[in-house]
Formats: structure tokens, C-alpha cells, sequence
């Protein structure tokens, strides 16, 4: 089977769950035998994904970085821009064009081009989110092969419980329209599709995003990261974790908020907020007039052994989204024995079962649950080994299988549709 | 009628933390030396300031004091300022020693550590008070005998301090809140004390120097000797007391701004008319009675238009940051360890807390510009994650103590 997959970032330049989910996702679609023409916006060495696939580059500009020298590909996620906070209308957005907008326009283009130019027939056309669905329409009408938009996020849950960028709705709106099939990472995306945009739900299917056992490992404690949290630990103290941007569709200051209620009850707590992004300062302010900084570290952005370490180290994982159409971080914290904490928005615990789970807003029961699972080993314990139980009967290949299924019947119904419009048409000449 | 000048200015740089992140808590015990280029790095700013300001300030006072015997002023210098100039600029120190020899250059005592102790933990405050004392008597050869509290932050209480402590006078704003229908320009005895006496900065003839002196949209600018030596001249009462940071001259108003021009010539301007003289500080106390005991049951400094601490311990970071670090004192005595306990005073600068002001974040403006962090939160983080470093230290202290 050809596929032609249009995508926004990869590892290593990924800003985050997007482009592991993309690279993860092709990969076992590669395994059981796909073959992938993976297009990225930017231009950048991709040797461990030039192994199963071909990814072409749209363009020649560099993955984008950020201050601390991370990359961020193109700001696949950004609301708002990711150095400034500012409107993408900023001056590290138009380095790319007239902001980000306008730069999936360029991508567009150029898949376009590339398409018409190569006479590219691909079996089946994916594109990853708003960022490519405009590509993903334009290749649609020039090769006629059937699209399929695969929702990761929507502008409802980027923008945190706000509306979000109207522009930005309708290209969504727009491309969903188009697709001859739309996959949701979850049954929580696949309502919001269907009452916020209008949707039938039988042209959604929910597709989970998965992990790989493989992929992690576990790291020695040896080292000299979190010296003074593993310090606290052998006094006692329990350490509380969340991984993510600091955005407002994250929820954390609901976290820190019950943060404060927990310590209250249980004084030996560590929270540790590992990220960037645009609500840093508020959450540090917020842990101020709690009274908590002390208790909440602030890492900023982590990678590579720092990023799984701190999941090593951490005694819980709370996720506390608004809104969190997937969320891979507690897949993979179960791999590193942590108990999962999750808010009810979050797509994950839809595959997760041993995990608490509240409601975002609140904050209470969350810090119930965490004073809870601090005091108690046996309710530590029992979370840990289910979860990581079902953290073991994950895997992608599950994932592909069900992807080529859907792409079967896409490609099904859409020779179908094209013999009966084309009989339609020969009748009415008649 | 006689009239006297008191001219103190203020020396101190802070140990500034390096760029210190929640990995190298527990990691690594050095707060103080940054990377060379950094912006951070204590050395090359003291080296920066020193040659636009300390040195040629130096220069041309050395040269004044020479010049006309009538000419005086008072100094003072914190330790962490001392301690930078041993380190990196001996030289430095070398031409403020010999400001001292002439004799007339008196040394004001203050808080070694240029902390705001005195509100947190009295006992602190003495020793610092004292190592302060100690530190100006090993290099300087004098002994404190007027006292300025950090920030020139006052209150009654600190008044009541300074005269059981036997200081002959102590600074103060002569913020008119407190001065009421008053005039700064005399002696003042604070209230409930008996020895002590209380001098007030006169913070509008200070401040034409300090702060309007090169602003163009001054109605006064530019602000030629002639001018400034009338406005003095006109001022009532018997003292004029400018109470300046060192850093105006040269730093704060840059060298083509004139400043320096404008401080060789005032002297001379100044003692041209008779009965026109130059006093210390401590002379200025003992020149004349008191013409009133002043109250002042709430704390004043000399920073803002708030004449307040909200620049220090206004927000809730600042408020937590020094919870913490005085919250420390009785753990950290606890260890004897005199690295734990000289970082631990090195972080009670209150220049730390200042860098995580929020006031005028967004104007970018005066606190802005002394800060060397990204932001307030910035700073903040990276003293927390610091803090976190001593707790540590702390504790391995203290597990170690229980082996042996």
C-alpha cells in the first residue's frame, strides 16, 4: 500500500507528543508493510525515520529552536507562539512566513506542487491535524486518492476550554469536511469532532495512540540529576510529577492549586512541573501566594535522560488536563512504576483502567487522591502493578493493523462512490 | 550664617547567582562564580563599574580631598564589596584605602552582608553588624561610628538599636511623611534614645544628582555647579545632607553626561562663600543639639516613590524567598560549617530579593536595568533552586555529623 502522510514535526526536532505519535504510528504501519512518503514542513536529518520510510522535506527552512537551544519544529502546537507568547503574528512566527497560519499554506503548496509535479498515486492520502489537512485536501483533488484527516488535537482543546482561533476552526472544519474518514486519538476528541463541528459520528473512527515497550528504558539512579528530590525521598517525602507544556490547555494550576491542599494534609510533598511555555510564570506566582514554592520545582524543558529519570523518580504522575485529546506522558510513566493520577478529559483513560481519575477542576479531590496514594503503600502498589500491566499489552503494531483495516475500507468505498458517480454521470449523458 | 554639606555615598555590589537550575541543586555547591561571558559573572561587572565609576570617582576625589583641606565626606562599603575587590580588583580597594588615610573620608557601619536582617532575625543582624565592623577596622584601620541600615530602611526600633549600641548618629530618609512641616536640614535625636543622633537625606537636593541630573525633560536641566550651589545655598536649616549612591558618578549618569565635571567643581563652588563648609557624618551629629526628636513607627528607606520595602519584600515571591532563606538561620548555624553559613549570608543580600520585584516589571524600567536575570520569575527560580542546594548541604551535614 502507498502512503502519502502529511506531517508536521518528527523526532528529533518534535516540540512534543505529535511527532513521537507521527514517527511511532508510521513506523508499525512500515512493519506491516506500508509504503511512506512522509512530508515535514522543514528540512532537517531524519536517519532514524529515513530507515523505514522516505520523508521528503517541503521546504528548506530549518526545524525551528527555541531560547534554550530545543527544538521545537514548527511550533506544531502553538496557540501562541512558543519564544514570545505573542499572537503568531510575532517575529519568530513570520521567520516562517506570515505566522503560522500562512505557513501551512506554504506547506500546502508546496505538497501541491510536489504531487502534481512527481504524479504522485498514493493508495491513501493522512494528514496529521489543521497544520496539513489543507495539503492533505489539495493532494486529494489532484490525484483523486481518498483522504484521511487524523485528529490530534482540535483548536477547542489547544485553546483550554476557550474557542480558539476562528481561522484556525475553520481549516479543521474544512478538512474534516473533505476527508472521506477522520480518526480521533479518542473517544473524547471523537465528541467534540461530532458536536463542535458537526460531524456524523459514523465517519469517526477512534484510533488510540499507542507506545512501544521497546522504546523505554529504564535509567541508573546513579547520576547526578534530582540529587536533592532523591535526597528528600530517603526522608520520606513522596514526589509528585507532571511532564507537559505550561499552557492553559494543561491545567496545571489546578495541580498547584491542590498542591497546596495536599501539603496541608500531608507535608511531606514534592511537585515537580517540567516544561515551558507561556503560563510559566503565573504557575511560579500562583505557587507563591499558596505559600508552596518551596515544595514545587520548576525544571523547564527536559530531554533525553533527565526527561526519564524524573519518571524513574517520580512516585505519582498526575495529569491534569483541561482538555488532553490523547496525552502519552502516563503511557509512559506507567512503564516506570508511578501511579497515574488523570483528569477526566483525558483521552488516555480511555486505555488506561488502574489509574485515579477527577475532574480537572477539582482540586480538592485531586489532593484527596494524592495525600491518599502518598500515605498508603498498598494503594501505591496496586496502582503501580495494574498499570503497568496494561502499559504491557500496548503496542502500535495493534494500532497499524486497525489503520490499514480503515484504509481498506476508505479505499473500498471510495472506487465504489467513483464506478457509481461515474455510472451517475454516463446515465445523465444518456 | 554657617552651612555645612554632608556628602556619604553608598558602595556595594551583591554576589550575584549564576544562572544556578533545578539540576544543579544537589549537584553543585558553587552560587557565586558564573561563566566568564555570562551575564552574571561578578567579576567582569565589578571590573565594568569599577572603570566607568569606582576609578575615576576615586581619581578625581583623591584629588579634591588633596586640593582643598575643607573638603570631606563619608563612605560605606559593604563587605560582599570588599570581598568582590580582594578577590578580583585589589587595586580597588587600594584607592578607597587611600580616600581613608586622608583623614577626612569617614566609614559608615552597616550590615556586612547589605541585608535587611534587622527585620528578620536580630541576632543575624548584630553579627553582621559586627563582621561588618571587623572587616572595615582590618582594612581601613577605623571603626565605625555612624550607622546606615540597608536601604537606609528606618524605623524607631532601629533608632532605639543604634543608640544602645553607642552609635554617635544614624541615616535615615527625610521622607516628608514623617518629617510632617520639618525640614531635613538639621539634626534629629530619635525618639526614645539618648545619645544617638538621626541625620536625614535631603532626597530632593540628592536626587537632582542622582536621578535628574542628565534627564533632558528636567525644567532644570542641565543642571550647571552655579545653579546647584544656589539651590543649596538657598536651602534652610544648618545641614545639607546628600546621601548618594556611588555608582551616580559614572554608572548611573554616565561620563559625557558632565557629572564628572560637575563633582570636580563643586567643592571649590561650594567653600568659595563664607561659612560654607564640608562635615562627615558623625561630625554633622555632634555639630549641634537636636532640634526635635522625630518619630517614626514604620519602616522608611530610601527607594521608589514609596519610600517603602515593596521593592524588596512587595510581592509574594519576594515574601516566600525570604521566609526561606531566614527560616534556614537556625539549621544553618547548626552545621559550624563556615561555607554553608558564609553562602548562606551571601543569599541574604537583599539585592537577590530586588531582581524578583514585579514593580514596573513591565516599564522595564529601574529595576529592569540592575537586574542581571531574564525576568523577576527568573530570579526567583534560581534562588529557590539554590536555597533547595543548602537545604541539602544541610542535611548531608547533618547525616554526616551522625556517623562519626
Amino acid at each position: 500500500m502507498k502512503l502519502l502522510m502529511l506531517g508536521w514535526e518528527l523526532p528529533p526536532h518534535n516540540s512534543g507528543g505529535l511527532g513521537v505519535a507521527c514517527f511511532q504510528m508510521a513506523k508499525a504501519l512500515a512493519d506491516e508493510g506500508a509504503d511512506i512518503d512522509f512530508v515535514l514542513p522543514y528540512k532537517a536529518d531524519h536517519s532514524e525515520a529515513d530507515k523505514f520510510m522516505n520523508v521528503i522535506s517541503a521546504s528548506d527552512v530549518p526545524p525551528a529552536v527555541d531560547e534554550n537551544g530545543n527544538y521545537i519544529a514548527m511550533g506544531a502546537y502553538s496557540g501562541n507562539c512558543i519564544w514570545c507568547g505573542g499572537d503568531r503574528k510575532c517575529r519568530h512566527a513570520r521567520a516562517y512566513g506570515k505566522g503560522f497560519v500562512a505557513a501551512t499554506h506554504q506547506y500546502a503548496d508546496k505538497v501541491e506542487n510536489m504531487v502534481r509535479h512527481d504524479n504522485m498515486q498514493p493508495s491513501i492520502i493522512h494528514a496529521h491535524d489543521w497544520l496539513t489537512m489543507e495539503a492533505g485536501v489539495r493532494a486529494k483533488s489532484v490525484t483523486g486518492s481518498p483522504l484521511v484527516v487524523h485528529v490530534h488535537a482540535t483548536e477547542f482543546d489547544r485553546a483550554g476550554g476557550h474557542s480558539g482561533n476562528p481561522l484556525i476552526h475553520d481549516i479543521e472544519y474544512f478538512g474534516m469536511q473533505a476527508a472521506d474518514r477522520i480518526f480521533a486519538v479518542s473517544q473524547i476528541t471523537k465528541d467534540i469532532i461530532v458536536s463542535n463541528y458537526g460531524i456524523p459520528a459514523d465517519k469517526i473512527e477512534v484510533v488510540h495512540n499507542s507506545i512501544d515497550p521497546n522504546e523505554l528504558s529504564h535509567v541508573s539512579l546513579e547520576t547526578d540529576n534530582y540529587l536533592y528530590i532523591k535526597k528528600m525521598q530517603q526522608l520520606g517525602y513522596k514526589i509528585v510529577v507532571n511532564i507537559g507544556r505550561l499552557t492553559v490547555q494543561k491545567g496545571l494550576s489546578y495541580l498547584v492549586e491542590a498542591a497546596a491542599l495536599a501539603i496541608s494534609k500531608n507535608p511531606k510533598l514534592i511537585f515537580v512541573i517540567s516544561g515551558s511555555g507561556e503560563l510559566r510564570d503565573q504557575l511560579i506566582e500562583l505557587a507563591a501566594d499558596l505559600g508552596i514554592s518551596d515544595r514545587v520545582i520548576f525544571t523547564g524543558f527536559i530531554r533525553g535522560i533527565r526527561f526519564r529519570e524524573l519518571y524513574e523518580i517520580a512516585d505519582m504522575f498526575v495529569m491534569p488536563s483541561i482538555s488532553e485529546p490523547f496525552g502519552l506522558t502516563p503511557l509512559e510513566a506507567a512503564y516506570y512504576d508511578t501511579a497515574i493520577l488523570l483528569s477526566k478529559t483525558c483521552g488516555v483513560g480511555e486505555v488506561l483502567n488502574n489509574v485515579l481519575r477527577f475532574d480537572y477542576w477539582d482540586t480538592r479531590k485531586l489532593a484527596d487522591q494524592i495525600v491518599g496514594v502518598s500515605l498508603s503503600p498498598a494503594l501505591h502498589l496496586s496502582l503501580v502493578e495494574g498499570v503497568k500491566a496494561e502499559y504491557l499489552n500496548c503496542n502500535w503494531g495493534d494500532v497499524a493493523r486497525k489503520l490499514l483495516g480503515q484504509y481498506n475500507r476508505v479505499i473500498a468505498n471510495h472506487k465504489r462512490s467513483r464506478r457509481s458517480g461515474h455510472k451517475k454521470e454516463v446515465k445523465s449523458r444518456g | 550664617m554657617a552651612k555645612s554639606i554632608q556628602l556619604y555615598l553608598h558602595v556595594h555590589q551583591p554576589w550575584r547567582i549564576r544562572e544556578y537550575t533545578a539540576f544543579d541543586t544537589g549537584a553543585d555547591h558553587n552560587y557565586f562564580t558564573a561563566a566568564p561571558h555570562s551575564g552574571t559573572n561578578n567579576a567582569s561587572i565589578l571590573r565594568k563599574v569599577a572603570n566607568k565609576s569606582y576609578l575615576p570617582t576615586n581619581r578625581i576625589l583623591l584629588e579634591l580631598l588633596k586640593k582643598y583641606p575643607d573638603f570631606k565626606l563619608s563612605i560605606s562599603i559593604t563587605g560582599t564589596f570588599i570581598e568582590q575587590c580582594e578577590q578580583y580588583m585589589p587595586e580597588l580597594l587600594d584607592s578607597f584605602r587611600e580616600l581613608v588615610q586622608t583623614g577626612r573620608v569617614e566609614v559608615i557601619g552597616e550590615t556586612y552582608y547589605h541585608s535587611l536582617a534587622f527585620f528578620y532575625n536580630r541576632a543575624e543582624f548584630d553579627r553582621q553588624v559586627a563582621l561588618h565592623a571587623e572587616k572595615i577596622q582590618e582594612i581601613f584601620g577605623v571603626t565605625p561610628t555612624a550607622f546606615r541600615n540597608t536601604e537606609l530602611a528606618y524605623n524607631n526600633d532601629l533608632g532605639k538599636w543604634a543608640d544602645i549600641h553607642g552609635y554617635k548618629a544614624v541615616l535615615a530618609e527625610g521622607w516628608d511623611k514623617v518629617l510632617g512641616w520639618r525640614s531635613p536640614n538639621y539634626v534629629y535625636q530619635p525618639t526614645n534614645s539618648s545619645t544617638t543622633r538621626l541625620l536625614l537625606k535631603n532626597y530632593k537636593l540628592s536626587d537632582d544628582v542622582a536621578f535628574r541630573f542628565s534627564n533632558r525633560g528636567w525644567s532644570e536641566y542641565p543642571l550647571t555647579v552655579d545653579k546647584y550651589v544656589k539651590w543649596l545655598d538657598e536651602a534652610d536649616g544648618d545641614l545639607v545632607n546628600l546621601f548618594i549612591d556611588y555608582e551616580t558618578f559614572g554608572e548611573h549618569q554616565w561620563a559625557d553626561t558632565g557629572i564628572f565635571d560637575f563633582l570636580k567643581a563643586l567643592p571649590k563652588a561650594w567653600l568659595d562663600k563664607k561659612g560654607h563648609k564640608f562635615m562627615t557624618i558623625t561630625e554633622a551629629a555632634e555639630s549641634a543639639e537636636p532640634a526635635d526628636a522625630l518619630d517614626v513607627p514604620y519602616t522608611t528607606t530610601w527607594a521608589d516613590s514609596e519610600r517603602d520595602l515593596s521593592a524588596w519584600l512587595g510581592n509574594r515571591m519576594q515574601q516566600e524567598a525570604s521566609h526561606y532563606i531566614y527560616s534556614l538561620a537556625p539549621s544553618v548555624m547548626a552545621t559550624g560549617d563556615i561555607n554553608i553559613i558564609g553562602d548562606w549570608r551571601r543569599l541574604t543580600t537583599s539585592d537577590h530579593v530586588y531582581y524578583m520585584s514585579t514593580k514596573y516589571w513591565n516599564d522595564g524600567d529601574v529595576h529592569a536595568y540592575f537586574s542581571p536575570y531574564k525576568s523577576p520569575y527568573d530570579a526567583f527560580l534560581v534562588y529557590m533552586n539554590v536555597l533547595r542546594d543548602l537545604r541539602y548541604r544541610i542535611i548531608e551535614n547533618r547525616q554526616q555529623n551522625q556517623q562519626h
